[in-house]
């Protein structure tokens, strides 16, 4: 399994050479990495080349890396029914930036494509219905980026008085905690706190 | 004089609430008289936040919210959690924990059709198998609440195992009662496969051909039925499925009636599966013996120092997972169910994008509702077996 893996992943990459960024062998999974602008090509071959054959987009999703120059990563998951097999692609996009829809190639990338656009904020150009999916109707903002609050903005209750469901700002009666887990134990940090002086006193 | 009439298209909201929804879903159709020509659904009703709210937990309590995404199958949705932490932590659970996982996988993919196969029959007029399907479904959560003390939260499958060991004479009852099974779906077959109004509302509605199945994401009973052989149990086997002799049922023809039946022959392999498992089930550690990722013993930590530490360690802390990313996948009872976890190095995951198979089947709606009754639209999407805990996160 593991051989035809990396058969795969060289065949692909000698393939796209030009549209990808490189791929590599994780976890006995396969990921390549893409641009925005030739995103359409890449998804075409990987559908329609003998060899590949992934013919299922299962999954679309986008994640947020704050720290980065381009901030999101849009991540495709696709399934070879034919040789069993799966790969992910991978687009790195900025905040401004847009990606191609690639609903004109697999239709099922239409509700994902919302999703990450409701939830991150990425921009699909192309993209035929680009509304919000899960959030509430005129929701503002992208809840899962790493910036906005666990708490939300808004909270709802309804009011007596005006017989409907009213919007205010999330009151919390205790403030948000959050813990600082990351205690050296059994050295899974490399650096214990405090523990420079000891190697500045060994000098 | 024959006056020209002008026909306007009607807009029908179906839900948010409506008994034949599964849930909280809006369905704005545009109908042509009680033909629909546009359906879209509106989901979300149920968004709580799920992969948001992992982000801020521990690996170990990041399990409970599983079992609140798909709450007809709680067991399969801890599973792929489970395999994809696993997976980067790059531990194995123990013989005899991986087989009592594949059985309860089972046992919950029979509970889910147990209810949504009557469930189906509900929304087309046929209230006898939900009545008698709920008395099998109520045995079977007897068997969950006896193995985890709950009878839909699970929080069972833990990762590197599961929680507890199987209580004494539980694979006795269960056993029994696999025997007694294949008689009670033959009694739903016989209300159901043959009957007249069953098979006016089920047959050629809502076809889907297999190419179309693939180009909409389909997965799961929905893909069988269109006659794509494709079990992830088979294709890329996990647990103790490897040594499973089972079959997998498809179908012809793609349509409502074809799911129907791919399911409640799902039912019997299901069955099959859960004696074997039973049969061979091994001898052992139900929870990987590495410490550092599995709670020691309560008998252990009351006299030893070093497993009472692990133990405060690991229900506060938890174990930190190599930074990586896995998407694992399970062959849910609805579909391909997976998890695409990405982890930096610490304790929590970095992001946990849940792959609902509900979602993808949802949006071919209005694909496979074009041109159908209004009363078809309800038959199609109890075929497709929405839980709007899953599709709305």
């Amino acid at each position: 399994m593991n051989q035809a893996l990396e058969d795969l992943g060289d065949y692909i990459a000698g393939r796209l050479s030009e549209e990808l960024d490189g791929h590599a062998i994780a976890c006995d999974e396969l990921m390549v990495t893409g641009r925005p602008d030739s995103l359409l090509k890449v998804m075409r071959f990987l559908r329609d080349d003998s060899q590949c054959l992934f013919k299922c987009l299962v999954d679309v999703c986008g994640v947020d890396y704050p720290e980065r120059e381009r901030r999101f990563e849009v991540v495709y998951n696709l399934l070879s029914v034919g040789h069993n097999q799966r790969i992910r692609v991978k687009v790195p996009v900025g905040e401004s930036e847009a990606v191609p829809s690639v609903t004109s190639v697999f239709p099922s990338a239409g509700w994902f494509e919302r999703e990450a656009w409701d939830l991150y904020g990425v921009y699909f150009s192309d993209h035929p219905d680009l509304r919000r999916i899960l959030t509430d109707y005129g929701f503002e903002g992208h809840p899962l980026r790493k910036d906005f609050p666990l708490t939300g903005h808004v909270e709802v209750r309804y009011d007596d008085e005006q017989q409907r469901v009213v919007y205010e700002p999330v009151h919390l009666t205790q403030e948000f905690r959050t813990f600082d887990f990351l205690s050296p134990w059994e050295g899974m940090t490399r650096q214990l706190p405090g523990g420079e002086k000891a190697e500045e006193g060994e000098s | 004089m024959a006056a020209e009439t002008q026909i306007k298209n009607l807009t029908v909201n179906f839900g948010p609430q409506h008994p034949a929804a599964h849930g909280v879903l809006r369905m704005v159709m545009e109908m042509d008289g009680e033909v629909v020509e546009r359906l879209d659904p509106h989901i979300g009703l149920l968004h709580r936040g799920t992969e948001k709210l992992i982000e801020y937990k521990t690996y170990l309590q990041a399990i409970p919210y599983f079992d609140r995404l798909d709450y007809v199958s709680p067991m399969s949705l801890e599973h792929a959690f489970v395999l994809g932490a696993e997976k980067l932590l790059g531990i194995q659970p123990p013989p005899r924990g991986q087989y009592v996982r594949t059985l309860f996988a089972e046992i919950t993919r029979l509970t889910n059709h147990l209810f949504n196969v009557p469930a189906l029959a509900l929304d087309i007029g046929a209230m006898t198998p939900l009545l008698w399907a709920c008395e099998q479904r109520e045995i079977v959560m007897e068997f969950y609440e006896r193995v985890c003390g709950a009878r839909l939260h699970a929080a069972y499958f833990r990762i590197g195992g599961v929680h507890q060991d199987l209580p004494a004479g539980l694979t006795d009852d269960i056993l029994e009662w696999a025997e007694k099974m294949p008689s009670f779906i033959d009694d739903i077959e016989t209300l159901l496969n043959e009957n007249r109004i069953f098979k006016q509302r089920t047959v050629d509605i809502g076809t889907v051909s297999a190419e179309d199945a693939l180009a909409w994401g389909f997965t799961g009973p929905m893909l069988r039925a269109s006659g794509v052989p494709w079990d992830l149990r088979k294709a890329q086997p996990y647990d103790a499925y490897a040594e499973m002799d089972f079959d997998i049922p498809i179908g012809k023809h793609g349509d409502v009636y074809s799911r129907y039946l791919v399911r409640v022959e799902e039912m019997r392999q299901s069955l099959r599966i859960v004696k074997q498992c039973i049969e061979q089930l091994p001898d052992g550690p139900i929870m990987t013996e590495d410490g550092k990722v599995g709670p020691p013993s309560r008998g252990e930590m009351k006299r030893s120092m070093e497993a009472l530490i692990h133990h405060f360690k690991l229900y506060t802390e938890g174990f930190h997972v190599p930074a990586g990313e896995t998407y694992t996948a399970v062959e849910a009872p609805k579909g391909e169910f997976a998890v695409y976890l990405v982890s930096d190095g610490t304790n929590r995951p970095y992001r946990c994008k849940i792959r609902a198979p509900g979602f993808a089947h949802l949006q071919a709606m209005d694909f496979m509702c074009k041109g159908h009754m209004l009363a078809d639209a309800v038959s199609v999407l109890g075929s497709i077996d929405p839980v709007f805990g899953e599709i709305d996160r």
